[in-house]
């Protein structure tokens, strides 16, 4: 094991992060950006759009087009704003774009539809639904008109098709539009051709063009009509937000019809010819190897089976049900060889964690500084979806094609392909949807298992993850440590300093790579790792603190790695907010009036005092109940979350069949500014999802790492939040427009929620829980399901079970 | 290698495998019924949830052999015609409170909820029914759920 350790510093007055500096990258081009300044009635930006050579209308744009501006703090008291307030996560991602850009197009169908490609992954964040809003806004055209697909992997794009870092609206916003505002300016034009009007006589609705007299012509009749046998490039000016009837107001989802009717076509719902069930009989501890398999041909003999063969990762059988691959795994004869990390238990990673800490530097400052130190352990986490790691292949010998929902799907044509010795652009990559994510699919686990099957058996594979498979060998969020020492004095806090240390994140998902091009430009110190990097520029402390450092330091170890629904901002927001409460504690203030005093701009106030009021903060609370408060900003957003929790032993011990109850959230106010909300339901969508996370991440679910696996193998062993664990009220505030910007939203629901829940469980119970989730170290409330056969069996008694 | 009949979202459907394959793999790998998701195989996730002669089970703890061929099958995709429309209730109610996110939940979710709904026969459905739900739902769209089930319990 390789212990790496490097550091960064987040100087609190460095030059490149003055208060005042825009280091922001402009965009490229001789287009000036005044950006949505438009909306306020200052002169109009213009944008290029471009009309292809095709037999219908297709339009197109640049998708590097950008529309965000600077987003300074309002920085006036003691800490400045850390690079994250200044260009973030989503910047990088927008600005690694900027130089590979690639065109987006939308063609416009005889039917009176518009038809659009993504470049994105849905896997349930509703990114189809605001894309399609977009589109609809800037046409005119009904929403129902408007069909948004996923694009295939475009290796063109190069980097600007990866699906993560809540960056999906931030990088798709203005592309989209220019794209859409092309079509309606072009079938306007062409109407006005057609009727020898002028084009400002025309009024558009519904996609229906009218003129003065009456006169009607629809988008599709003017389809062809207004197609181009060559390529133009068209000048065309945005709808200002003012004029936005769509967009802002809330939405259903486009997919709800197909979701609720069981239409929804998922990976392993696609019929590909001959591509058979498959799954793989993996060892018993990660990263374990084939070394022998004794009774290869008797279980290509067993009913329904057609092959079964060595793999990199384990055994794969083939067959006509997945029940028969199941049968087929567990009667396997296999000879292990020892996985990378036999000798790790959650003891032994926390202890080599704990070595590579950074040591906390501030010395008291002098003998009236009260010192308030903090030490947080934050345990693995699964990221595993509901629809497990899966994958279709069909590898030929000169080409493939895979089906997967892929949220990096150029990184993962370019690593399938060579897995298979072809040329990339021999290996066709379908992005399928995908049954949620948190992470999970930023990775391309299951879709090159399936590619190497399939090359080996020269037959198209449907592959599916077994549920214990996937909690055992997939992906987890990395257990970590946070540490925080602060100094108050005389009504400041005067330092705050984290240290935050984990076992590596895999970034390996394609945005790494990026960075080396825009390195440079970023206003983060030279030579560091991709994670540092992130962090640097997702961390931070939304206080004015004084002197502020906030340090990663990473120990690479064999554990499959990705982050969990947010990166590294849940642990150390949890960690950050518990801190707050305890120095305000020592400060003798309420943790509500001393968050306030300290936060560094109004729109954070705002969205504190929205739940302080909607919440009824201070309410007076039976003992073992409490309530509790925190923030978080992040993606260009602010948001704070109150919740009130019942800890009495009565909530704490009730009892339900296989399942872990403990602590009852009964109350969630969660206030959130992104911006601009394109889809006010869509955003509480999204925080509702982030707010049963945080509940999860801090009361109930971790994985246990025993000897290189974990123990849980199923729903029932993963605490994840059940219907037992969800508050029964719960109220999310969309904050009215701020900046006119849309912020991420996907993720931003997840750190303020679970640092509110550690809060209040905190004030419920008197002791500031430092160990997350807190019931983590208590007694397994489970049996763990046996390591070998691989698989457990399957039940039969689905009939007298009940449900 | 056997004969199974018996009868799917109001049709009579014949198979031929073996009697120890669950029934979550007939409907999904052999009859191309796709509603019913699997997400654990292991009868703890409830994303397979669907109704035998009314009442809800999980296909993926039932051989096949043990289903008879009187037996009725409903899958989400039968569960209109339940009631003779274009939708049931319940998933009316779905789309006026717009649950679904990833959407891989949410057969299972509104088959547990209609036999949730019909096994109280009117009673009003109470903070300790719906915290007695055990479908996991990875998204988290819990809160709308419940809301979901309240309002399609009053127009069942």
């Amino acid at each position: 094991m390789a212990t790496r350790s490097q550091q960064s510093r987040k100087h609190p007055a460095g030059p490149a992060m003055a208060p005042g500096t825009d280091n922001r990258p402009h965009d490229h081009g001789d287009i000036p950006d005044n950006g949505e300044a438009a909306r306020d009635g200052f002169s109009r930006r213009r944008f290029l759009g471009y009309l292809l050579a095709a037999p219908t209308l297709v339009v197109a744009a640049e998708l590097s087009l950008s529309s965000t501006r600077s987003n300074q703090a309002d920085a006036a008291i003691p800490s400045a704003p850390g690079p994250s307030d200044l260009f973030d996560l989503g910047d990088l991602q927008n600005l690694a774009a900027a130089p590979t850009s690639g065109l987006i197009s939308i063609q416009v169908n005889a039917d009176g539809t518009a038809s659009f490609a993504l470049p994105r992954a849905e896997v349930g964040q509703g990114i189809t639904t605001s894309i399609g809003m977009l589109i609809a806004e800037e046409m005119d055209l009904p929403l129902n008109k408007v069909i948004v697909t996923l694009a295939d992997a475009r290796p063109e794009l190069l980097l600007n098709q990866l699906t993560g870092g809540s960056n999906s609206i931030r990088s798709m916003y203005t592309p989209v539009r220019v794209a859409a505002a092309t079509a309606r300016a072009r079938l306007v034009a062409t109407a006005a051709a057609k009727f020898g009007v002028d084009v400002s006589t025309l009024k558009v609705s519904g996609g229906v063009i009218t003129t003065a007299d009456g006169r009607t012509a629809t988008y599709g009749s003017l389809a062809v009509a207004a197609s181009s046998s060559v390529v133009i490039t068209l000048p065309v000016q945005l709808k200002p937000q003012s004029r936005f009837t769509l967009v802002g107001t809330s939405q259903n989802r486009v997919d709800a019809l197909a979701a609720v009717t069981g239409k929804k076509v998922f990976t392993m719902d696609l019929v590909v010819p001959n591509a058979l069930p498959t799954m793989v009989c993996r060892p018993p501890s990660i990263n374990g190897t084939v070394k022998s398999v004794a009774n290869i041909a008797a279980v290509e003999l067993m009913p329904g089976v057609t092959d079964v063969v060595i793999v990199s990762t384990g055994v794969a059988v083939r067959a006509a049900t997945f029940g028969q691959c199941i049968d087929a795994v567990d009667a396997l004869e296999v000879t292990w060889g020892a996985g990378s990390e036999d000798a790790q238990s959650d003891a032994t990673v926390l202890a080599e964690i704990r070595a590579a800490q950074i040591p906390l530097v501030v010395p008291p400052l002098n003998l009236l500084a009260k010192t308030v130190d903090g030490d947080f352990t934050f345990y693995f986490r699964s990221n595993s979806p509901l629809e497990t790691n899966c994958a279709i292949a069909d590898v030929r010998a000169t080409s493939a094609e895979i089906w997967s929902s892929l949220k990096s799907p150029i990184s993962a044509q370019a690593a399938i392909a060579q897995k298979l010795g072809l040329p990339q652009t021999s290996v066709k990559c379908h992005v399928t949807t995908g049954g949620g994510s948190f992470g999970r699919h930023l990775f391309w686990d299951a879709a090159i298992e399936a590619a190497e099957i399939s090359q080996k058996l020269k037959k198209p594979v449907k592959l599916m993850w077994h549920r214990t498979d996937d909690f055992r060998h997939g992906r987890t969020h990395p257990l970590a440590t946070s540490r925080i020492r602060a100094t108050y004095l005389a009504g400041n806090v005067v330092t705050f300093e984290q240290r935050h240390t984990s076992v590596s994140t895999d970034f390996s998902h394609g945005l790494g790579e990026a960075i080396t091009s825009v390195a440079a430009q970023l206003p983060v110190a030279g030579n560091l790792s991709f994670s540092e990097t992130v962090f640097e520029l997702t961390a931070n402390v939304p206080y004015n603190f004084g002197v502020t450092t906030q340090l990663l330091s990473e120990v690479d170890m064999g554990f499959h790695t990705g982050s969990t629904r947010n990166i590294y901002s849940p642990d150390v927001c949890t960690s950050t907010e518990l801190m707050v409460d305890k120095i305000a504690k020592t400060a003798g203030q309420d943790p509500y009036q001393f968050r306030r005093a300290f936060l560094k701009d109004a729109r954070s106030i705002a969205v504190l005092d929205k739940v302080a009021q909607v919440g009824n903060w201070g309410r007076t609370m039976p003992a073992g109940t409490a309530q509790g408060i925190a923030f978080h900003s992040e993606y260009k957003g602010v948001s704070a979350c109150l919740v009130e929790i019942d800890c009495t032993p009565a909530t704490v011990n009730r009892k339900i069949r296989d399942a872990f109850t403990g602590p009852r959230v009964t109350k969630v106010v969660f206030a959130v500014d992104v911006g601009f909300a394109l889809n006010p339901k869509g955003i509480e969508a999204q925080m509702l999802g982030g707010i049963m996370d945080g509940i999860a991440q801090t009361l109930t679910s971790s994985l246990h790492f025993k000897n290189g696996i974990p123990l849980e193998g199923s729903w029932d062993n993963y605490y994840y939040t059940r219907q037992w664990n969800v508050p029964p009220t719960i109220q999310v505030i969309v904050m009215p427009t701020t900046t006119g910007n849309p912020g991420g939203a996907g993720e931003f629901g997840v750190a303020a929620s679970m640092a509110a829940v550690a809060t209040a469980y905190g004030r419920a119970t008197g002791t500031m829980p430092t160990s997350f989730p807190i019931n983590h170290n208590s007694p397994l409330g489970f049996t763990p399901l046996p390591l070998e056969p691989p698989l457990p069996l399957e039940p039969t008694n689905g009939l007298t079970s009940g449900n | 290698m056997s004969m199974h009949t018996f009868n799917v979202n109001g049709q009579k459907v014949t198979v031929e495998t073996d009697d120890d394959v669950r029934l979550l793999w007939v409907l999904r790998d052999l009859l191309g019924i796709h509603g019913p998701k699997y997400g654990c195989g292991l009868d703890v996730c409830k994303a397979c949830t669907s109704h035998i002669n009314g009442k809800s089970f999980n296909p993926c703890s039932v051989r096949v052999a043990d289903i008879k061929p009187t037996d009725q099958i409903t899958t989400i995709e039968g569960l209109p015609a339940t009631v003779g429309a274009d939708l049931h209730p319940m998933q009316q109610a779905w789309l006026d409170q717009d649950v679904a996110q990833c959407g891989y939940c949410q057969p299972g979710q509104i088959m547990a909820a209609v036999a949730l709904v019909k096994s109280k026969n009117g009673a009003p459905i109470t903070e300790a029914d719906l915290d007695g739900i055990r479908n996991i739902c990875r998204c988290g769209t819990y809160p709308r759920i419940r809301e979901a089930i309240r309002q399609g319990a009053a127009k069942m």
